[in-house]
């Protein structure tokens, strides 16, 4: 099963002829991915690799069964890009682009909710990878194979880092619902997808410093997860009021930082690891 | 980025908001002709980035431009909380008989924006939100539908205003929601914002936040830029890097800014037994870790003089890490004799066994390879430390 992408997800790339659209494009065919339409406005008729190429997302959906959506238009065009999937009724479009202004994204979100039939992943997120299944966006296949552990995470190495971690046990899914201060999914979507998905039996949840979505998530543990949740935070040593690379990794005050979000983890009953490995290995103990 | 003061205030003047008169400068002798100009009381406010200014003293009424003279001559230069003020805004000092609290700001956990008003302004929101939550009206605003005349109302009410000035404060949240979206903001603040005994409402100190993504439509805002922030964070700025100096003796370089917010975790952890050795640095050279940027990095980190030694922390993801050593060495040649200080790299992922083959193979004095993160982030705070020591 897994989550939110199986052996039945037909990708779309939006944005598929540019030149991050065409490399990601053929490392996710490589993985085994179905993809089976690319868009790009006015390059209809166009093709990736015999890959047909539409000019809007509703014809590529017709005529391909396309049922998940990644993008890798530029910032500037991302908005529009997304409003055109939830147009068309796409029901999963991963938003891989960096840098799509917050107010952007704060509307596209909007506009996917009042819609109703679109789940946004990210923006600025490595994607979604059910190993040996399927693979929308730009995480490597090669990290780990399928397993039984569940993974979320707002940053792409760190997931990397965690796939390689526990690369011997392998993962049912691993979602980078990505960095940004507005995101379409969050980690409480993915928790309450594993814990009703059968092949996942244990979940790994990465966070960072900003926000209180680490609490929040704490507290939909408590309430809602039954499976073992392993945790970590980056973001320890973190200053006051800088942004570190992600913008949404701002702590103001109090609120935000690693050490109040690791503590309503460990609150919940979420075992924390001090270090990627350390968590790494709780989770280990767990499983064996 | 956060804005100064003069600057949030310039956004709102541009969109119509009442503020009082004045201007911003640096010296003494303008800060008097300002004051001429305004021809009745002034304040003196210095303009810094960080909270309690009033209380450290960087905020004086003048009643004529004599004593603007020595009030500016004072508070220019101080320093607060660490912040040394290079300018002052002078303006004119209103007449207040009441003062409120509005602002606009992102609503992550909600994923839309948020209104928050109230008629105790002047101190602190978050002791209003703490000590006296009723009197801080949150109301959510969509960010498909922003802030109307009706929606403006609603909050005006809801803070409970008095009737008599809602119109007035409708349509200075009107306004304001325009500086949050035409200016791409994540937070805009009035506090206060002030009725003055002739009837009047202004908006007298301003909080704005823009978002550095929306740089690309805001050719305005490339004024704004801070140039009196750290030396190296200007370099690093120039050459497109994602650093944030710290203060500490490990620079650090990974890729991907989760996992180089893990590694400064990881380097203080093992720094702990070193006598606290620290990172000294953020930087991010991306998911892609090419050898020109890796390259920039090195340069950037290894000319920081706290910087005692360096750990390079890639996992190869897409990029392979064959890439990523041969990016090192490149860099390291380029930098020839300036490398002088120990570099720890450990790479994993896409291709580590031909990536850590080819760094052993070169031999490189100053370059150590650790296979695991936290094995490296215990070497490098020991060569940082004995660096340091000696």
């Amino acid at each position: 099963m897994a989550i939110w992408l199986n052996e039945d997800s037909k990708i779309l790339v939006q944005g598929m002829t540019g030149s991050e659209g065409t490399k990601h494009t053929r490392l996710m065919v490589a993985s085994g991915a179905n993809v089976v339409a690319g868009v790009t406005p006015g390059k209809a008729g166009a093709d990736v690799d015999g890959i047909p190429v539409f000019n809007d997302v509703a014809s590529a959906m017709a005529a391909t069964g396309a049922n998940v959506s990644v993008v890798f238009v530029p910032p500037k065009f991302a908005k529009a890009a997304v409003e055109e999937a939830v147009d068309a009724k796409m029901p999963l479009c991963v938003v891989i682009t960096e840098g799509i202004p917050v107010h952007d994204t704060a509307q596209f979100f909007q506009y996917a909710v009042n819609v109703g039939t679109t789940r946004i992943i990210g923006p600025n997120c490595p994607g979604i990878i059910s190993p040996g299944v399927s693979n929308a966006g730009i995480i490597p296949s090669d990290i780990t194979k399928p397993g039984r552990i569940g993974l979320v995470s707002k940053s792409g190495t760190l997931t990397y880092q965690m796939m390689y971690e526990l690369r011997d046990f392998g993962f049912s899914t691993c979602v980078g619902i990505g960095g940004d201060p507005i995101i379409g999914t969050t980690h409480i979507d993915a928790l309450e997808a594993f814990q009703n998905d059968p092949e996942t039996d244990a979940i790994v949840m990465i966070g960072e410093i900003g926000g209180d979505a680490e609490e929040r998530a704490a507290a939909y543990i408590k309430d809602h997860v039954t499976k073992p949740v392993v945790g970590y935070v980056a973001g320890f040593t973190a200053p006051e009021g800088k942004t570190m690379g992600h913008a949404g990794a701002i702590v103001s005050g109090s609120s935000g930082t690693a050490a109040a979000k690791a503590e309503a983890l460990e609150a919940a009953g979420v075992k924390v690891g001090r270090t990627p490995s350390a968590a790494a290995e709780l989770m280990r103990q767990i499983l064996s | 980025m956060d804005l100064y003061e003069y600057q949030a205030k310039q956004l709102f003047g541009k969109h119509g908001l009442p503020i009082t008169a004045g201007d911003v400068c640096s010296d003494v002798d303008t800060a008097v002709a300002i004051a001429e100009s305004i021809n009745g009381p002034v304040v003196v406010k210095a303009q810094v980035k960080v909270g309690g200014r009033g209380k450290a003293g960087g905020v004086k009424l003048a009643k004529d431009p004599a004593e603007t003279r020595e009030v500016a001559d004072a508070i220019l230069g101080m320093d607060i909380k660490g912040h040394t003020v290079h300018k002052v805004l002078v303006a004119h000092a209103a007449d207040i008989a009441e003062e409120y609290y509005v602002s606009f700001l992102l609503d992550r956990a909600n994923r839309s924006f948020l209104a928050m008003a109230s008629v105790e302004g002047g101190v602190e929101i978050e002791e209003v939100a703490v000590n006296n939550p009723d009197a801080l009206a949150k109301i959510r605003v969509d960010a498909l539908e922003g802030v109307t005349p009706e929606k403006a109302r609603e909050i005006a009410k809801a803070a409970k205003f008095d009737e008599a000035i809602q119109g007035q404060v409708a349509d200075i949240l009107v306004k304001l929601w325009n500086v949050m979206v035409a200016e791409d903001a994540t937070l805009v603040e009035v506090n206060p914002l002030v009725l003055t005994p002739t009837g009047e409402v202004l908006a007298l100190d301003g909080k704005v936040t823009i978002d550095d993504n929306a740089s690309y439509r805001q050719p305005d805002h490339s004024g704004f830029d801070d140039s009196a922030v750290d030396d190296i964070e200007t370099r690093a700025k120039a050459m497109d890097l994602n650093y944030v100096k710290l203060h500490g003796d490990v620079g650090i370089i990974g890729n991907g800014a989760g996992l180089v917010m893990s590694t400064l975790d990881v380097v203080a952890y093992a720094g702990e037994e070193f006598g606290g050795i620290k990172p000294a640095n953020f930087l991010d050279i991306g998911g892609g870790a090419s050898a020109e940027v890796m390259a920039n990095g090195l340069d950037i980190v290894l000319n920081d003089p706290e910087v005692q030694a360096v750990f390079v922390n890639i996992f190869g993801g897409i990029t392979a890490c064959d890439a990523v050593a041969n990016g090192i060495l490149q860099a390291v040649d380029q930098l020839g004799e300036r490398v002088t200080k120990p570099i720890v790299a450990r790479i994993d992922g896409n291709n580590a066994v031909e990536g850590r083959a080819i760094l052993n193979k070169a031999n490189h004095k100053f370059i150590e390879l650790v296979d695991t993160m936290d094995a490296a982030a215990r070497r490098v705070a020991e060569l940082a430390a004995a660096r340091k020591g000696a």
